[in-house]
């Protein structure tokens, strides 16, 4: 119960939203390493939530689990109320790229591709026609303010510019959920504001959730409320 | 801040009466906070008596009298070597939170309660900053920055010395009865 009120939204001029993403008991091991002992998180739909805590608290474990990347060893994560630890890989492989998106401390483009080419990506993975998948991914660029970057390639783009075309590629497929793992982690201050500022105002239009963990204080303030792990459980328990 | 040096600075593009400076002081050094007339004043006054500033014109028109100043020589000296100086690099410690700390550590208290509880307030005082900057002038957004930094190295700090905190105990339980 405790812990569950950790996951609380914090009293924060926002109605409580209706629960989307829900983890119960997750638990997960790694060898002799206990890296989930039992987390309850209930995540709304259209919040951006903060996952923070030490290095090895099991907070990076926790949003594999949640994005489906992992499957805990007990619990239960449900999506939209559809159970989805026990889907099998080639299923949860689906679910990852028809419902979320990703966004990693580095980027993870395609070196070989151009900044077009990579956002359009999940789309024609998806089977999206690739005229039809350049143009919606197109659309992104002038909201993420890297407009006229479309031909460029990885390499030739600044740090913050590719962690830009990283959230227009995870944006692209209209997710319900976005994961990011320290998305700014590799960016100096001024462009780790800039992406959470454009990745804020992106969702915020379209009822996106947003999971980030960071150890970074100033994009955790980004979130409309924060989850600490420490030691693989719910730390801060803060009543509301 | 120094408001005789705000003051020095505004005087520099050319001589102001203290109502004005008043409010540009308000305006580009204390946007949260606005200084009383009288501190303008007693400020002025003070620095014309070490000859930094002078008195310019006095206007009689209706009401009191405007006194107009102007910056003297020694006025723009003690300005430049004020912008040329580094300030002493005082860490801006919270001495509340810090007695806090070292309290819970030699009590033998849960430290990291503290860090969660204390992160959690500072995370909410955090948003609110990050959404004032969005909509602020720039005076405000430049100060709400400036305070979301300093949040932040108060919370790194907390985390630290939470990580650490068996060693802290130790160390000063040591130290307490090495000096009594």
């Amino acid at each position: 119960m405790t812990t569950y009120l950790a996951a609380a939204p914090t009293p924060v001029e926002r109605a409580a939203p209706a629960p989307i993403l829900v983890a119960t008991d997750l638990k997960k091991r790694f060898g002799r390493t206990e890296a989930l002992r039992g987390i309850d998180v209930t995540i709304g739909r259209g919040e951006i939530v903060a996952v923070m805590g030490p290095s090895g608290s099991g907070k990076s474990t926790l949003l594999h689990c949640l994005a489906g990347i992992l499957r805990p060893d007990a619990g239960t994560v449900e999506l939209e109320g559809r159970r989805i630890d026990t889907l099998g890989e080639t299923e949860r492989s689906k679910l990852r790229r028809s419902s979320f998106g990703f966004v990693f401390q580095f980027g993870q483009l395609v070196p070989e591709l151009t900044a077009l080419e990579n956002v359009a990506l999940p789309l024609l993975l998806d089977g999206v026609s690739r005229s039809d998948a350049e143009a919606r991914a197109a659309d992104w660029f002038p909201s993420l303010g890297i407009e006229g970057l479309e031909h460029r390639r990885p390499g030739d783009m600044s740090g913050g510019q590719s962690q830009r075309v990283a959230v227009a590629r995870a944006l692209v497929t209209g997710p319900t959920v976005v994961f990011a793992d320290e998305p700014t982690g590799s960016l100096d201050s001024l462009a780790g504001e800039q992406v959470m500022e454009l990745l804020s105002a992106a969702v915020a239009s379209s009822e996106t959730t947003v999971v980030v963990v960071t150890h970074e204080a100033r994009v955790a303030a980004y979130a409309h409320r924060e989850i600490v792990v420490r030691d693989g459980r719910i730390s801060g328990v803060v009543a509301a | 801040m120094s408001i005789q040096h705000a003051v020095l600075g505004l005087l520099q593009e050319g001589p102001r009466h203290g109502y004005d400076l008043k409010h540009l002081v308000d305006r580009y050094f204390a946007p949260d906070r606005p200084v009383a007339f009288a501190q303008i004043y007693a400020t002025l006054a003070r620095l014309e008596s070490r000859g930094r500033v002078a008195l310019d014109a006095v206007e009689r028109a209706e009401g009191p009298d405007r006194r107009r100043y102007a910056i003297t020589e020694d006025g723009r000296h003690e300005l430049v070597r004020w912008l040329d100086e580094p300030l002493a690099p005082e860490p801006h410690l919270q001495a509340a939170l810090f007695t806090k700390v070292v309290l819970a550590i030699l009590s033998g208290r849960d430290v990291t309660a503290i860090v969660d509880s204390e992160r959690h307030a500072h995370l909410a005082r955090m948003r609110e900053l990050t959404a004032l900057r969005r909509s602020a002038p720039v005076p405000i957004g430049l100060l709400a920055d400036y305070a979301l930094f300093h949040l932040e190295a108060d919370l790194r700090w907390l985390e630290l010395t939470a990580a650490r905190v068996d060693d802290l105990r130790t160390n000063l339980k040591l130290s307490t009865e090495d000096h009594p």
